[in-house]
C-alpha cells in the first residue's frame, strides 16, 4: 500500500540537513505551510538556502528562521514588505544573502527545475540590474536573458486536501507557488488541512498529481 | 482659468476611459487600483492579480475574508463569478505570454523611449521587484499613472532614466496630473493637457521635447 502520510510535522521534516536548499510555498500568508516551517525551526537545521516569494512578516513563517540565523541565503522577489523588518535587519548585518528575482522568472525557474528544463531565455529583466552577468540573446528580434532552473532538496508546501498517494487540491490563491515547488523539490512535503480516501478527489480537479509529492502531513 | 493639477482620482478616472469591455487588466498599487472605481459597473472587465487570481472582485468584507484569497498587496479580496485560480507559473504565463491587455502601473520615471522605472528609488540597498518587471514587459499596453513632477518639482519624464530600470521600451501612454502623453516611435506626443495649463507649461515640466498632437485637447475631468 502506498502511504505518504506522516503522523507529525516533526517526523515529516526530521531528515532536513544543514546546508539544504528548501523551496517554501506561499504568497505572504496565503498558502504558507506554517506548521512544517515551525517544526523545522524546532529541529534546528541551519545554513539553509531558502526560496520564497517573500521573507515573512514580523517573526512569522520563514521570518522566524531568518530571525534565528537559520537561513544563509534567500531567493526572493519581494523582500521589502513593511513588516519584513527581520529580513531587512539580518540583510543589513550581512547575516543573510539575497538573490532578487522577478516574480514571474522565479515561478518559471522553479517550474523549469521540476520539468527537466535546465535553463531558458526570457525578456523579463533585460536592461535591468537583474541582467548583470547573464547571457543575452535575441530571439525573433526580442532581447532575452538566460535564466537557470531552481531545484530544491526539499519543498515545503501547503494544500487544502490530500490523499495518501499525495494527490493535492488547493484553496483559492493559496495555490500560488505551491504546485511548481512540489514539482521542483526532490522531497516535497505537503502540509494539508484534510486527508481524504484515495479516489475521493475528483481526478479532473487534482492540481498536483501525487507523483510530485513524497510526504503529506495534516495540519493540527 | 483655474490652473489645477488633476487629483489622483481624476487621473484614475481619465485612465478608466481607455478601457474596453472584456479587457484583461492588471492594476498596480497606488493610483492604478483606483481605476476600477471609475469603470462602468454594467460592463465586464477581468482583473488579473499576480498571485494567481483571474476575475478578482472588490476587497472582501470582514465576514467573507479568506486568508487564502488575497490581492497583490495581501489584502483579502473576492472572486467574481467566472473567476479562476492558477499557480504562480501559469499566472505569469498569462503575463509574459502577452495575454494581459492592459497593465496600469505607477511610475517613478519614464524615459523618452518608454523605459520605465518604478521598483526602487535611487541609492537604496534593498528593493522589491515582485511582478513589476514581468508585467511591464508582458502586457500588451502599459499605462503609467504618476505625478508629472517629483517632490522637488523636477521632471519625472526624462531623456534617460537615472532610477533603477524596471523594463525598456514598455510604456504605451503616460497619464499624469498635467497631461496625457503617448510614447511613439517618433517621440513623446502630447495629446491632452490638464485644464488651465498650456503646452509650454507642460513642456517646461518635461525633460524631453514633446511633439504636439494635431488633436491636442483639454483632459475631460467631469
Amino acid at each position: 500500500m502506498i502511504n505518504k502520510v506522516f503522523n507529525s510535522a516533526e517526523e515529516a521534516i526530521a531528515d532536513v540537513w544543514d546546508g539544504s536548499t528548501i523551496l517554501f510555498g506561499g504568497f505572504g500568508g496565503a498558502g504558507l505551510p506554517y506548521e512544517i516551517i515551525y517544526a523545522l525551526y524546532r529541529q534546528g537545521a541551519k545554513e539553509i538556502t531558502a526560496v520564497s516569494n517573500n521573507p515573512g512578516y514580523h517573526e512569522e513563517g520563514i521570518a522566524k528562521l531568518i530571525a534565528h540565523d537559520r537561513i544563509s541565503k534567500l531567493l526572493c522577489s519581494f523582500p521589502v514588505q513593511k513588516d519584513s523588518y527581520v529580513f531587512r535587519e539580518k540583510f543589513n548585518q550581512g547575516k543573510v544573502d539575497l538573490e532578487l528575482i522577478p516574480q514571474g522568472t522565479l515561478a518559471e525557474r522553479i517550474r523549469a527545475g521540476g520539468a527537466g528544463i535546465e535553463a531558458f531565455y526570457t525578456p523579463t529583466g533585460v536592461g535591468t540590474e537583474i541582467a548583470e552577468g547573464k547571457d543575452e540573446q535575441e530571439f525573433d528580434g526580442i532581447p532575452c536573458i538566460l535564466e537557470k532552473a531552481i531545484k530544491g532538496d526539499f519543498a515545503f508546501i501547503k494544500a487544502k486536501k490530500a490523499d495518501r498517494w499525495g494527490n493535492l487540491v488547493y484553496n483559492k490563491s493559496g495555490r500560488n507557488f505551491n504546485p511548481v515547488m512540489a514539482m521542483a523539490g526532490k522531497i516535497t512535503i505537503a502540509e494539508v488541512d484534510e486527508i481524504v480516501e484515495v479516489g475521493e478527489l475528483d481526478p479532473e480537479s487534482i492540481v498536483t498529481p501525487g507523483v510530485f509529492v513524497q510526504r503529506v502531513v495534516k495540519r493540527s | 482659468m483655474d490652473k489645477r493639477r488633476l487629483t489622483r482620482e481624476q487621473i484614475a478616472k481619465r485612465i478608466a476611459k481607455e478601457l474596453r469591455e472584456g479587457d484583461v487588466i492588471n492594476l498596480g498599487i497606488g493610483i492604478p487600483v483606483l481605476v476600477s472605481n471609475f469603470v462602468s459597473p454594467e460592463s465586464e472587465y477581468i482583473y488579473h492579480s499576480e498571485q494567481g487570481v483571474l476575475g478578482m472582485g472588490s476587497l472582501a468584507e470582514p465576514h467573507e475574508a479568506d486568508p487564502d484569497l488575497v490581492n497583490a498587496s495581501k489584502e483579502p479580496v473576492t472572486l467574481v463569478p467566472g473567476g479562476s485560480f492558477s499557480h504562480s507559473a501559469d499566472s505569469f504565463a498569462m503575463v509574459r505570454g502577452k495575454h494581459i491587455d492592459v497593465a496600469i502601473l505607477g511610475g517613478m520615471q519614464v524615459s523618452e523611449n518608454g523605459d520605465l522605472a518604478n521598483w526602487k528609488v535611487k541609492d537604496v540597498g534593498l528593493g522589491g521587484i515582485g511582478g513589476a518587471m514581468d508585467i511591464a514587459i508582458g502586457a500588451k499596453s502599459v499605462y503609467v499613472a504618476m505625478t508629472h513632477t517629483n517632490k522637488d518639482g523636477g521632471p519625472k519624464i526624462v531623456k534617460k532614466l537615472d532610477y533603477p530600470v524596471t523594463a525598456l521600451n514598455c510604456v504605451s501612454t503616460i497619464f499624469t496630473d498635467m497631461a496625457v502623453i503617448e510614447v511613439t516611435r517618433d517621440g513623446l506626443v502630447l495629446k491632452e493637457i490638464a485644464p488651465g495649463f498650456t503646452a509650454e507649461e507642460v513642456q517646461k515640466a518635461t525633460e524631453p521635447k514633446l511633439i504636439l498632437s494635431p488633436n491636442l485637447k483639454e483632459i475631460a475631468i467631469s
